[in-house]
């Protein structure tokens, strides 16, 4: 049954279900409406979680760091400022195989300040060993926790997980979503059943310190998992699929893809704008479609190869910036599609809060197709 | 994550901490007053590096590192959840007085005010070791590091060392204690005592650096036993805000401590310091007034 709902409420509700044991979040906006909601839950007695109502969100993720090692099934969101203030701990969660799933309400960065969407903050910690999953809609973005909790638990994977979704753009904005009941989600997700943990009975070291003789092989272990996470996400995917007929199998999603000559590239809420622009583009005899990135990390260079294999012309819309080098995603699809004579452009669009509309996209399409690229889109020159 | 050796004691021996290390025997009596009923958040300094280097642990009770400045956000996240599964195993953060005293307050003050049930414990060996001999909040006055050298026109640390144990007594922590390795029982007492007081509790325990503070390995206690006798280090304990009890002492100048110490050496040679030897002197005397410690000699008119 599709139920009419603001988005960081569909994800509270789908977190619920996961029955996280132990959650530590700090407000910051656009994600605040989450853990107030998850905290009116177990005020309201609906969820039975330990809620740590820490002072930051470095103790946040710290916190849930400790409650994950002790054995328990942790949650956390953030975004923006909070995430670059967890910097440290990401990479600490990484390197010690915690399988912390954490929302990520997309917002940029500061300076200059700014609490509207873009993509730079999870992007920024590209490098953390989080794994990394982009939502297009507030159903997606609910489902995505259920398929996270299964692909980072695994134990053949045992990682951490941004789930993001676009500040305001989908935190803010209500959508239809259908919500699985208790039942189904316990159908879907067993309890967590850690691989090891601290406890007495078994005592053990966690986090220790590593000379040049091992750190690289720890490193390259992590790496490892990553790639192994795409078979477990293409598995728990297509197991959502099965239970609750919603597919994610797909890494990467086409959209009218088969006959186009122009790719667009995209990950996040502004694939469902490029879809209606694809749609019109299409009605005017444009051979133009969209690729969805829905899994940044790892990245799926193969599949996104072999998803535009027959495109001449890629144009990547990119929600961030690596400033002083270009966009991350148009930087790793040109990798991916280096040796093809494919024409990658990137466009470094939406920065900011900055609205997107179809004739941007449009735009863009026209811009790729002259061979313009690799550039700030819609830059405004009156006010440098 | 490594296989723990078990030994009869539960800090085995092997560690690669430098002989006459206070804090080595500092860990060990702490594991002696906890039992293995346990788990330890430790923060990055010496301690951490010098017992576990992977893949061999020193530490016969669960142990977790996480950053420098996190162990007591961490502690909160074990303490949540074993309140959620039942289980009782006591948790404990250790941290050296850097991490404690400096960079994680923050969560330290987090995690005291919101009351989880973890014992904090500092080892204060008054800089920061692991990196070569900073200074930190908690090294003493006129001691020279490598971030306050002594200098032609610097007299060492300017500063006074941060009264962490009252900061965190108006947390509104229900026992807090310093203690020192010198008096060892009185050490794994207040341990006991604050793993089963209900609530956060600190105990920060002086616990020399023979290579920090340039004396001799062998000398460690005689070191700790010193900083307690000159007045420049007190044990005592707060119950509920209140100092409760302090150690009384027949007090000994503090040259007698400072002269032994190479971090002190720039107030005798080449220039006798006197000033600032005063001044230190002046520190314990207010310690001694503050705590009431001093033993009154028999005959003495008051
Ligand atoms: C965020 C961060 N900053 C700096 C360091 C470097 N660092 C590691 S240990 C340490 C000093 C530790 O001092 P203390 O807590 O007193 O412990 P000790 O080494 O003296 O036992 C420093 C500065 C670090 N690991 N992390
Ligand atoms: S430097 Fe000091 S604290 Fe560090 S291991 Fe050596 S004696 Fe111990
Ligand atoms: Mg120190």
């Amino acid at each position: 049954m599709l139920e009419f709902m603001e988005g960081s409420h569909a994800v509270a509700e789908i977190v619920k279900r996961c029955r996280p044991q132990v959650i530590a979040a700090y407000p910051i906006t656009p994600q605040t409406h989450i853990v107030e909601d998850l905290a009116q839950m177990v005020a309201n007695c609906e969820l039975d979680a330990e809620y740590i109502t820490v002072e930051s969100e470095f103790s946040a993720l710290s916190a849930c760091l400790g409650a994950s090692a002790a054995g328990s099934r942790v949650y956390s969101a953030t975004t923006s400022q909070g995430l670059a203030l967890m910097f440290e701990v990401c990479f600490n969660a990484a390197g010690m195989r915690q399988p912390i799933v954490m929302t990520i309400a997309n917002r940029s960065l500061g300076a200059p300040l700014s609490i509207w969407n873009d993509q730079q903050d999870s992007i920024s910690l590209r490098d953390s060993g989080w794994l990394q999953f982009y939502a297009e809609d507030n159903q997606e973005a609910a489902d995505l926790h259920m398929i996270a909790y299964k692909v980072c638990e695994d134990h053949d994977i045992l990682l951490p997980a941004f789930v993001c979704f676009d500040g305001f753009i989908l935190s803010h904005t209500y959508e239809p979503v259908a919500l699985p009941t208790q039942e189904e989600v316990d159908a879907y997700l067993p309890a967590f059943n850690p691989y090891q943990r601290l406890d007495a009975e078994a005592p053990l070291s966690f986090g220790m310190y590593a000379t040049p003789e091992y750190y690289t092989e720890f490193r390259y272990e992590i790496d490892q998992a990553q790639y192994r996470a795409k078979e477990a996400f293409v598995k728990a995917g297509r197991e959502f699929g099965e239970q609750f007929g919603r597919d994610y199998s797909a890494l990467v999603e086409g959209y009218r893809l088969d006959d186009a000559d122009t790719a667009l590239v995209a990950m996040g809420s502004i694939c469902g704008t490029a879809k209606d622009a694809v749609d019109e583009m299409r009605d005017a005899g444009k051979k133009v479609g969209l690729l969805n990135i829905r899994m940044f990390r790892p990245f799926p260079a193969p599949e996104i190869a072999d998803a535009l294999k027959g495109v001449s012309t890629v144009a990547v819309l990119d929600k961030n910036i690596s400033l002083g080098s270009g966009g991350a995603v148009g930087t790793e699809v040109k990798a991916a599609l280096s040796g093809s004579n494919q024409a990658v452009y990137d466009y470094i669009i939406a920065l900011g809060g900055r609205d997107v509309r179809k004739r941007d996209i449009a735009a863009v399409v026209d811009l790729a197709e002259k061979g313009k690229g690799d550039m700030f889109y819609g830059l405004r020159t009156e006010v440098l | 994550m490594a296989e723990v050796e078990q030994g009869c004691e539960l800090l085995s021996a092997g560690h690669r901490a430098c002989g006459g290390c206070g804090p080595a025997l500092a860990a060990r009596l702490l594991l002696k007053a906890t039992g293995k009923n346990v788990i330890i958040a430790a923060a990055t300094g010496c301690m951490e590096v010098f017992s576990t280097p992977y893949p061999e642990t020193a530490w016969g009770v669960p142990w977790i590192h996480s950053l420098f400045e996190n162990n007591a956000a961490v502690a909160s996240g074990i303490e949540a959840s074993l309140k959620k599964q039942g289980r009782s195993e006591k948790v404990v953060c250790i941290g050296g007085d850097g991490s404690t005293l400096d960079i994680g307050v923050l969560c330290i003050s987090g995690a005291f005010e919101r009351g989880h049930d973890i014992t904090y414990i500092c080892y204060d060996n008054e800089a920061y070791m692991n990196t070569g001999i900073q200074r930190s909040g908690a090294t003493p006055y006129g001691a020279s590091t490598t971030t306050s050298p002594a200098g032609k026109c610097s007299l060492g640390n300017q500063h006074q060392k941060k009264d962490m144990p009252r900061i965190l007594a108006a947390h509104g922590a229900p026992y807090v204690a310093t203690a020192s390795i010198a008096y060892p029982n009185d050490f794994v007492q207040k341990v006991e005592r604050a793993i089963n007081t209900p609530g956060p509790c600190y105990i920060q325990v002086h616990t020399p650096c023979c290579t920090g503070w340039g004396f001799e390995s062998g000398e460690t206690l005689s070191m700790a036993k010193l900083a307690i006798e000159t007045g420049l280090w007190v044990n005592y304990e707060m119950v509920d805000g209140e100092v409760v009890k302090a150690k009384k002492v027949m007090r000994k100048p503090v040259e007698e401590y400072l002269a032994k110490q190479k971090r002190f050496r720039h107030l005798f040679k080449p220039t006798r310091q006197d000033g600032v030897i005063a001044n230190i002197q002046a520190i314990a005397d207010a310690n001694a007034e503050r705590f009431g410690i001093d033993i009154k000699r028999k005959g003495s008119s008051e």
